[in-house]
């Protein structure tokens, strides 16, 4: 039992220093020097000053920006949480409810053919992180209406770059594509600024 | 859903590929070879024997090594305990977190000691990086290490002739850490990283967003966190949203990396069982038993949740996929993980004990959110938790053996050993203990005003779906989460200022998560014990085999109807009822 305590005590101390100490470290040590850009967060600089991260969503809001999907968090990236919502619950038949009418009221005016059965999932439903950098390509697709009209751009241009600005799946196979919408509008800000 | 279908079919088969050189390495480790990393290893190794002055060939009986192993877990208990209530005071805090409430810490500290990372609070807005690395961190590399451990030693049990030790625990804890977690997971770690996974220092960051407003980046060292949170499987998230936060899983390669990290130990485990009892079979019947038992699982919710909920479809919404858009239920979805991506790590997460999240659990459809029910109520034996699934397993194994050997009219026997009174006694001792703690705290829960406060959908089916989940995660380890369910109040995030524990939930959590641990883990060791002092006799006509497709078929036979016995009823009141429906309450 002394002998078990002593040994005990002892490896508290060691592998809390080890495993506790000296292992992040060195990982941030290296994370540091070969992947300094993404160790530090992805940041996204526009002339000298950090306007985001491009792998963490941020709020868009008006006519000549992509906009992100619905978040519970208010987009924040330091007060996470879930939004909860029930599969048969009441507010979350609501949620989608006004999410669908504002999206259709937002879009209709510029894209004549967009009906409510053509809305992708993910223009409604709120993200699991609440700052889900992409959104769907066929979401993308139907906004870029808006942004031709709103930046006086062809449509054809706008879906360009959006293809330029989407995240495909890791090797063609792992995960879905994705429209970055920081990364995206900020092209759009580059190619044809509002004015 | 075909594109969905080849990556789970990818993933699977990568797994499988594994579960070979993964064993045999593990099977190495055990039992003292060397490896090719003992050039580099091995003089740590020796350092860390004689810094903890360790002897290791003192081979310990199972009563040693239980004692060895429950003194290691209070000392730790005891220290993470220390490091939560003095966060204040310590380096690496540069968002100046003070410590949370006690109750919450001592919620916190059983659930890291234990493998299970069931999380009240939320990383980014409670705990300082010290906390994180030096506190949570270690634990998530020294309980997988002590799973393990309890696994090696009852296979040593299992595979020895008339002998007394099973092992020595301290030699195990260290062989683990140096030549299996650790090395792993520096590796992943910088992968990870690769893939955007942040690690840094130097506290959060503020941005100014393109349409003038201004979003604070909550920083850390989170890939060292992330590596062994998914290897070791705890599960614990170093942000709230774990690994659903792109900061901690950005991209569809780290999603799979992610996955694999979870499950490569639980599966090559089972070959290196076969290998260590000398008989492959043995292992590949348990590992296709826990496949089968999986790939129901991903295929039971990859269905409901391609399906979109009735909430959505009440509210106008279509949820069939078409060209860009992956239609089904994305709420509590992240776009570049989809339905397949997210339903496949929900049951990778919750067949192995990792708990760890890339969706919303309370979000996933009736039907789809019953496989992480059902894959808990199963003892997490589906895989299960690095040593812990294994080790759970084998009391299946044993039980099944008893059960089939009752059938035939056979003496029952396993490997060569028979399986006397003491043997069944501490299987069903070892079966049992977890669903009891779980079904009498939640239904004290449930059944009381104390429990209500943790409530987030209200007395309703949702509601008791939360209950049931929270205590059914704590007591099988895992550590998912309906996520309303709570048990810490926080008033003005980010900081502890002004908030408060429930102290029912996080007291009575506490308890399960310390009993539904440590328990078992006596009766596996003393069970282990019992084997190794048995003789071995030779297989004759009157044998059971344990090693073919009938017995895989009773095996899972067993595992559902234990399961499903105890907790259905259970069940009915919550997943089921919901996926019945198409009502909203």
């Amino acid at each position: 039992m002394r002998k078990d305590l002593i040994t005990g005590l002892l490896a508290v101390v060691v592998l809390t220093l080890f495993l506790g100490v000296v292992y992040p470290l060195a990982v941030t040590g290296v994370a540091q020097v070969v992947f300094p850009g993404k160790a530090d967060g992805s940041l996204v600089e526009v002339d000298g000053k950090v306007v985001g991260s491009r792998l963490i969503g941020q709020e868009f809001k008006g006519r000549g920006y992509f906009h992100p999907r619905p978040s519970a968090t208010g987009y924040s990236g330091n007060v996470t949480f879930f939004a909860n919502v029930g599969p048969n619950s009441v507010e979350g038949r609501e949620v989608v409810r006004e999410n669908l009418a504002s999206y259709l009221a937002l879009e209709k005016p510029f894209d004549r053919t967009l009906t409510k059965d053509r809305v992708p999932v993910d223009a409604v439903t709120q993200s699991a992180s609440g700052v889900d950098p992409h959104i769907s390509e066929a979401n993308a697709r139907i906004q870029a209406h808006r942004i031709a009209a709103a930046r006086k751009l062809p449509l054809g241009e706008v879906e360009d770059l959006i293809a330029a600005n989407t995240d495909g799946r890791a090797f063609g196979l792992l995960g879905e594509p994705g429209v970055n919408v920081l990364e995206l509008n900020l092209a759009l800000d580059k190619e044809a600024p509002l004015r | 859903m075909a594109q969905g279908w080849l990556q789970i079919a990818v993933f699977a088969a990568v797994v499988l590929a594994l579960v070979k050189p993964v064993g045999i390495y593990m099977a190495k480790v055990f039992t003292d070879q060397r490896v090719f990393l003992s050039p580099v290893v091995g003089p740590i190794e020796r350092l860390a024997y004689r810094a903890l002055r360790v002897r290791p060939d003192d081979g310990q009986d199972w009563k040693a090594y239980a004692r060895s192993l429950v003194v290691f877990s209070l000392l730790f208990w005891i220290a993470l305990y220390l490091i939560l209530r003095t966060q204040g005071i310590h380096p690496f805090n540069p968002e100046e977190f003070h410590s949370g409430p006690w109750d919450l810490s001592f919620n916190t500290t059983s659930s890291f000691l234990t493998n299970t990372n069931w999380q009240y609070y939320g990383g980014e807005t409670t705990l300082s990086y010290f906390s994180q690395m030096a506190g949570l961190a270690v634990q998530n590399f020294v309980s997988a290490a002590v799973g393990i451990a309890v696994l090696v030693a009852l296979i040593r049990g299992i595979a020895a002739r008339s002998a007394q030790a099973i092992g020595n625990f301290w030699q195990d804890i260290i062989r683990i850490l140096l030549y299996i977690l650790v090395p792993v997971s520096f590796v992943a770690a910088l992968v990870l990283a690769s893939q955007g996974v942040i690690q840094n220092l130097g506290g959060s960051t503020v941005v100014h967003t393109l349409t003038g407003a201004t979003q604070t980046l909550g920083q850390g060292p989170v890939a060292s966190q992330e590596a062994i949170k998914l290897l070791g499987t705890n599960g614990g998230g170093f942000f709230n949203v774990n690994s659903s936060y792109p900061f901690e899983n950005p991209t569809g390669l780290s999603n799979f990396v992610e996955m694999l990290l979870i499950l490569v130990i639980p599966a090559g485990l089972t070959y290196t069982y076969g290998r260590m009892v000398g008989s492959q079979r043995q292992g590949w019947a348990i590992f296709s038993a826990m496949a089968v038992l999986f790939i129901a699982g991903v295929a039971v919710v990859y269905a409901a949740e391609q399906h979109g909920t009735p909430a959505q479809h009440l509210a106008g919404l279509e949820t069939h996929a078409f060209d860009g858009s992956t239609g089904g239920n994305l709420e509590g979805k992240e776009q570049r993980f989809g339905i397949a991506d997210s339903s496949l790590f929900t049951a990778v997460t919750t067949a192995t004990s990792t708990g760890a999240v890339n969706s919303a659990f309370e979000s996933l459809t009736g039907l789809g959110g019953a496989v992480p029910f059902s894959n808990l109520a199963l003892s997490e034996v589906i895989f299960g938790g690095v040593g812990s699934g294994l080790y759970t397993m084998l009391l299946y194994v044993i039980l099944a053996v008893f059960i089939g050997g009752l059938m035939v009219g056979r003496t029952p026997e396993y490997l060569g050993k028979k399986i006397g009174a003491r043997e069944i006694k501490l299987v069903s001792l070892g079966v049992l203990v977890t669903p009891l703690m779980v079904l009498v705290s939640s239904g004290l829960a449930a059944a009381t005003d104390l429990g209500k406060r943790s409530l987030y959908a209200g007395v309703n089916p949702q509601g008791f779906s939360e209950n049931l989940y929270a205590y059914l995660s704590q007591g099988n380890n895992n550590g998912s989460a309906f996520a309303g369910y709570t048990g810490f109040i926080q008033p003005n995030p980010p900081g502890n200022v002004g908030a408060y524990g429930i102290t029912f939930a996080d007291l009575l959590g506490g308890v399960v998560l310390i009993g539904s641990r440590f328990l078992p883990i006596l009766f596996v060791l003393a069970l282990a014990g019992a084997l190794a002092g048995k003789k071995v006799s030779p297989a004759g006509l009157g044998t059971m085999r344990t090693d073919n497709p009938t017995f895989v078929f009773l095996l899972i036979g067993i595992v559902i109807l234990v399961g499903a016995l105890t907790f259905f009823p259970a069940l009915l009141l919550g997943p089921i009822v919901q996926s019945l429906t198409t009502r909203l309450f």
